[in-house]
């Protein structure tokens, strides 16, 4: 004689293959939109955003390399980078031996040929850069390895508008351009600052 | 280079002829903090040179403060670390008997490749003290050219007192007569210049001023 069991009054399962697992929480499930761990805040330099083209490490390219976009490289480049005035991202795996000219420069790698860019240059600690850079700013950690020329380019009329904002952005050092005319006088001061704020962060 | 002047470098070879390769990166220790006479005139030098853009050359390991606090000033910083440079196998050449050999020749061919008179002041710091003997006096000949004239040149020196372990040093300016000394593991000091070998080494120069500081460091401040 058949006889009912306890389970066969629960509604049955759609999917019978799986009756042993969880149901998840139901505020989870009820509110996917809410997550369930604190979301990390995309550091500037992230390699993989998605207006930020990327060149792998497999990669190895030999010519000119031009773009209307940001970038982030950790192949090997042998030729010209020309990014105009948008950022490049060398990554540690990077091997230029190119002249690049960018707005701003992040350099995990190694780098040689020379380097114009006409905002910032970050040289980070795991760097090697062997050329000349010109540049309104500069940043070097301790451990960068540099072996070549720096020039501090005046400011043109529009990074001149926007200095106070770039000023406070800048975290690390930065190294201004310091000419004893008195027209410089105010680019100056401001490179003072961020100066302070290097001295200070280390 | 002459022969008196080969015997002269013989005569005062100090601890060792060969020098260990530094681990890469070589770790660092706690920074030293001393007030250095010699940088303070050197750095006036470089203030009263307002016609036009000066140009330093920085031979030591690169320090992030040096090359603000220069370009702050409006200098255009050139830096080469000739140190751990010199440390290349790839200059030596292996000699007769099985020794291998620092070629200078070699390694200008690669290094500090100038123009004569493009710099008005040279950062040698105390590199002088660990390089390779075979390099010194043909460096100490490239910079006196590399100079332009009424150039300076700050050069230190460790004295018989700070004995052989005396650590390479990354010399940071914090102020314009203040260094922080930060020790480099990985390089041995190879002699010891006395006031005399000095004077000979750059008797080139027009004028060299004497610092003696009291941590055993001899402060030497070259005009072209």
């Amino acid at each position: 004689m058949w006889k009912p069991r306890p389970e066969d009054n629960k509604p049955m399962s759609m999917n019978p293959t799986q009756p042993a697992q969880p149901v998840p929480p139901p505020v989870a499930a009820a509110a996917p939109s809410i997550p369930t761990q604190p979301k990390e805040t995309p550091k500037v330099s992230e390699p993989h955003r998605a207006d930020v083209g990327h060149i792998g490490k497999s990669v190895q390219i030999k010519g000119e390399l031009t773009g209307s976009e940001d970038l982030y490289l950790d192949g090997s480049i042998e030729g010209t980078v020309d990014l105009r005035d948008h950022s490049l991202i060398i990554g540690p795996n990077g091997k230029i031996k190119a002249a690049i000219s960018a707005r701003d420069l992040v350099v995990h790698g190694r780098i040689e040929g020379n380097v114009t860019a006409t905002g910032r240059v970050e040289l980070r600690k795991s760097c090697t850069l062997i050329g000349d850079v010109s540049t309104q700013r500069i940043v070097i950690e301790d451990g960068a390895f540099f072996k070549g020329a720096i020039d501090i380019k005046e400011k043109s009329q529009p990074a001149e508008a926007r200095k106070p904002l770039a000023v406070a952005a800048s975290a690390g050092m930065s190294a201004g351009s310091g000419s004893s005319s008195s027209s410089t006088a105010s680019s100056y001061s401001a490179s003072s600052d961020s100066q302070g704020s290097f001295l200070d962060s280390k | 280079m002459s022969s008196s002047g080969n015997n002269l470098m013989r005569w005062f070879r100090g601890a060792g002829g060969s020098q260990s390769k530094p681990q890469e990166g070589g770790k660092s220790a706690p920074r030293t903090r001393r007030t250095c006479i010699g940088l303070g005139e050197f750095m006036r030098s470089l203030s009263s040179r307002g016609e036009q853009k000066t140009c330093v050359l920085d031979l030591g390991p690169t320090s992030p403060t040096n090359i603000a606090l220069l370009t702050e000033m409006g200098v255009r910083v050139f830096n080469e670390d000739i140190l751990r440079e010199s440390q290349d196998e790839s200059y030596c050449v292996k000699q007769e008997d099985g020794t291998l050999q620092f070629d200078a020749t070699k390694f200008f061919a690669e290094n500090l490749d100038y123009a004569a008179d493009q710099f008005d002041a040279i950062l040698f710091w105390d590199v002088a003290d660990y390089l390779p003997e075979s390099l010194v006096k043909p460096l100490v000949e490239r910079l006196q050219a590399m100079l332009k004239p009424k150039g300076h040149l700050l050069a230190f020196f460790h004295t018989k007192d700070a004995g052989a372990e005396s650590l390479y040093s990354r010399h940071h300016i914090v102020q314009k007569d203040t260094l922080e000394l930060e020790p480099i593991q990985g390089f041995k000091l190879q002699r010891i210049f006395n006031n005399r070998h000095i004077e000979n080494l750059f008797k080139d120069f027009a004028s060299r001023k004497f610092f003696l500081g009291r941590d055993n460091i001899r402060e030497v401040l070259m005009v072209r």
